[in-house]
C-alpha cells in the first residue's frame, strides 16, 4: 500500500507569530518554522500502515524553500521519499488553491491513501483534507482517531462531538488524523543519517501542469484586508484565598450576572 | 433583499443556539433562510423555533441517504439550495464537520471561504481571531458567494418573527458524495452536560487536580454552573480525560460567556483555545501563573479548598 503524508511547515506556536504588514500574509521570518505538530501523528500513522501492509511512504509538502527542513525531519522518522512543491507564485495562496495544488501533486505519485493532520496550528482552518477529497472525488475519511485497512477498504473512527462515527471507503482515499491517534516516534540517529540521502523531488507549478494564475495572493478567493494586534487582555482582580476565595468568586460572578 | 443561507444545527428536535446566532447575523446581511438537512421528519420539529429567530424561508432537504455518507452529501444539498436561492452569503457554525461541509460547498460554488469568524458584517466580510487570539484580522471573500463559518457564541441571538415558508429541495447525490459510508454512529459521551465547543459556560481542569479521580471536583463545579467540562493538554496526556475535552491550540477553541480555569497554568497553547472568552476566572495556587494575566477574576489558593467551596456556594445561591 502506497501512502502519501501531507506535511505542512508552520511557525512554532511557542513564538510570537506575526503577519507581514506589506501584504497581510504570514511573516515567515518572525518565528522559527517547525513541522505542524499534528502532522507528526499523520507521519506516524503512515509509517505504521507501511509496516503492516508494505509499500512506500512519500511526504508531500507545498511550501517555501525552508520547508525542506520539515521534509528532512519527516524522512528521518522513516518516510522513504518526498515531493516538495516549490514555486514563488504560491506565496499567499488560500486553502482552496493549496488543496488544488496538493490534488494535482497527488497525480504525480502512486498512492492508496493520502494522510494529513486534522488541522494546522497556524491557520487552524482544518479544511484542506476535505477540499482535496472534494477535488479528487475521493472518499473523505477525516478526523480519524483510528484507521483500519482491509484490502482496498479503509475504515476510520471519525471523532464527533459525542463519540465517533465509523466511516469507510475504498482506496484511493483522503484521510486526516487527530492528535493522540498514536505516539509519534522520534527520529533515530540512523534515521537522521539516512534521511540525508533520501530523494526529494522538487516540483514547480509548471511541472504539475498548473498555471500561476490559479494560485497565490493575487488570485486567492478570499483576502485579509487588514489586521491589528489584539489588545492584550488586561489582568483583572486577583485575591488570595483566606477561606473567602470561593465566596469572592461567587460575588464576582453575581456582579456580572453570570449566576 | 438577497437571501442568506444558514445551515441549521439541531439535536433531538431542538435547534442549537449557534443557529439562532447565525440567523441573527444573517438578518444583518439580507433575509435569513434556514437550511435543514437531515432524516425525514427533521424539519417539522424545528420549524417554529426557526420562525422565532427570523427565518423567512426554510429549505428542507431530507432523506436517509443524506446521513448515510460522511460530510459530502451535506455540501451537495447546500449547493442545490444555493443554486435555487442565489444567496448573498452562506453561514455555518464552526464545528469540525461544518467547516468541512463549508469548504466543499465553497469549492463547488467557486467561492472563497472564511473560517472561524468571530464577527460578520453586513457585507459578509468577517473578523477572525488568529494565532491564539494575538491578532485580529478583517477579511473578505472576493470571488463568488461568501461562505463563512462562524464560531459559536460570537453573535448575541435576537428573536424576530419570520415567515418560515417551507421549501422542499430534492437532492440527488452524485457517486462522489457516496464515497465515504457512515457504517455506525457511536455515542460515548455520558451524561447531559452541554457540549464543549458551543457551551456558554466552560469549567476546565489542569494538571493541578493531581489525578483522574479528582477530576470529579471539576465536574461538580461545572454541574453547579450548568457548564461544559474542558481540560488542559497535561490532563489529556496523563490519560485522566478524553482528548475531545482538550481546550487549546490543538484542541477545541471555546469562546464562552464564562471560562473557569482550575489548576491550569495558562501556557500559550492553552490560551490559544480560550482567550476570547468573555469572562475568565482562574483558581491557581501559584500567584505567578500566567493564567492570572488574562483572568478577570483570580483566586490564589488551593483548588482542593476553593473549587468545592465554590460549588457549594453557587448551589446555595442558586438554591
Ligand atoms: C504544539 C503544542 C500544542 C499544544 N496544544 C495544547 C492544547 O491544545 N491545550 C493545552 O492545554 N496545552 C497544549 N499544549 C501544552 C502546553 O504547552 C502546556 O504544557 C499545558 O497547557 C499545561 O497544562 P496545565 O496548565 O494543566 O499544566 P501545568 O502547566 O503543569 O500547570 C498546572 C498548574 O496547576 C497549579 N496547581 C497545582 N496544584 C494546585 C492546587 N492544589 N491548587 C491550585 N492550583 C494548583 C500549578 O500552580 C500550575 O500553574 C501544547 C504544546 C505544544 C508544544
Amino acid at each position: 500500500m502506497n501512502i502519501v503524508v501531507l506535511v505542512k511547515q508552520v511557525p512554532d506556536t511557542e513564538g510570537d507569530r506575526k503577519l507581514d504588514p506589506s501584504d497581510n500574509t504570514l511573516d515567515r521570518a518572525a518565528v522559527d518554522p517547525v513541522i505542524n505538530y499534528i502532522d507528526e501523528f499523520a507521519i506516524e500513522e503512515g509509517l505504521r500502515l507501511k509496516e503492516a501492509h508494505g509499500g512506500e511512504v512519500t511526504i508531500l509538502t507545498v511550501g517555501p524553500e525552508r520547508a525542506t527542513e520539515s521534509i528532512r525531519k519527516a524522512l528521518s522518522m522513516g518516510a522513504d521519499k518526498a515531493v516538495h512543491v516549490l514555486d514563488d507564485a504560491l506565496h499567499g495562496s488560500d486553502a482552496i488553491a493549496t488543496a488544488k495544488v496538493i490534488a494535482k501533486a497527488l497525480g504525480s505519485v502512486e498512492w492508496d491513501v493520502a494522510i494529513a493532520g486534522s488541522e494546522a496550528t497556524d491557520s487552524r482552518s482544518a479544511i484542506v483534507p476535505a477540499l482535496v477529497a472534494e477535488i479528487l472525488g475521493a472518499p473523505q475519511l477525516t478526523q480519524a482517531r483510528k484507521v483500519t485497512v482491509d484490502g482496498s477498504t479503509v475504515t476510520i473512527e471519525r471523532v464527533t462531538d459525542t463519540g465517533y462515527q465509523s466511516v469507510s471507503g475504498s482506496t484511493p482515499a483522503v484521510l486526516s488524523v487527530v492528535e493522540k491517534i498514536n505516539d509519534p516516534r522520534y527520529p533515530s540517529f540512523k534515521g537522521i543519517m539516512a534521511a540525508k540521502s533520501k530523494p526529494i523531488d522538487v516540483k514547480s507549478l509548471g511541472d504539475l501542469g498548473l498555471d500561476a494564475g490559479e494560485v497565490g495572493l493575487a488570485n486567492a478567493w478570499s483576502q485579509v484586508t487588514s489586521f491589528e494586534n489584539a489588545p492584550p487582555r488586561s489582568a483583572g482582580q486577583t485575591v488570595k484565598d483566606e477561606g473567602n476565595g470561593a465566596s469572592a468568586i461567587a460575588d464576582f460572578l453575581a456582579s456580572k450576572k453570570l449566576i | 433583499m438577497a437571501e442568506v443561507l444558514v445551515l441549521v444545527d439541531s439535536a433531538d428536535g431542538t435547534v442549537k443556539k449557534a443557529t439562532f446566532e447565525l440567523l441573527t447575523a444573517a438578518r444583518s446581511i439580507g433575509t435569513a433562510s434556514a437550511v435543514v438537512i437531515g432524516a425525514p421528519g427533521t424539519a417539522a420539529a424545528l420549524k417554529d423555533q426557526l420562525a422565532e429567530y427570523g427565518a423567512a424561508k426554510i429549505y428542507v432537504a431530507e432523506g436517509d441517504e443524506l446521513l448515510g455518507f460522511s460530510v459530502a452529501p451535506k455540501a451537495e444539498a447546500l449547493a442545490a439550495v444555493a443554486a435555487q436561492a442565489s444567496p448573498a452569503a452562506v453561514l455555518v457554525s464552526s464545528s469540525a464537520e461544518n467547516k468541512e461541509v463549508a469548504a466543499r460547498l465553497a469549492f463547488k460554488l467557486g467561492s472563497g471561504i472564511l473560517v472561524d469568524a468571530v464577527a460578520v458584517d453586513g457585507d459578509a466580510s468577517a473578523t477572525q481571531s488568529i494565532f491564539g487570539g494575538a491578532i485580529t484580522v478583517q477579511s473578505k471573500v472576493s470571488t463568488g458567494i461568501p461562505v463563512v463559518t462562524v464560531r459559536p457564541n460570537s453573535v448575541a441571538p435576537v428573536a424576530e418573527a419570520g415567515a418560515a415558508e417551507v421549501v422542499d429541495v430534492a437532492v440527488t447525490l452524485s457517486d462522489a458524495a457516496k464515497a465515504a459510508t457512515v457504517v455506525d454512529n457511536v455515542v460515548e459521551a455520558k451524561g447531559s452536560r452541554p457540549q464543549l465547543a458551543d457551551a456558554s459556560v466552560v469549567v476546565s481542569g489542569g494538571r493541578g487536580i493531581g489525578n483522574a479521580d479528582n477530576f470529579k471536583i471539576i465536574e461538580a463545579l461545572a454541574d453547579s454552573l450548568g457548564a461544559a467540562v474542558g481540560a488542559s493538554r497535561a490532563v489529556v496526556d496523563a490519560g485522566w480525560v478524553d482528548h475531545q475535552m482538550q481546550v487549546g491550540q490543538t484542541g477545541v477553541t471555546v469562546s464562552p460567556q464564562l471560562y473557569v480555569a482550575v489548576g491550569i497554568s495558562g501556557a500559550i497553547q492553552h490560551r490559544a483555545g480560550m482567550q476570547t472568552s468573555k469572562t475568565i476566572v482562574a483558581i491557581n495556587k501559584d500567584p505567578e501563573a500566567p493564567i492570572f494575566e488574562l483572568a478577570d477574576f483570580g483566586v490564589v489558593g488551593d483548588l482542593f479548598q476553593v473549587a468545592p467551596a465554590l460549588t457549594e456556594e453557587i448551589t446555595k445561591r442558586k438554591g
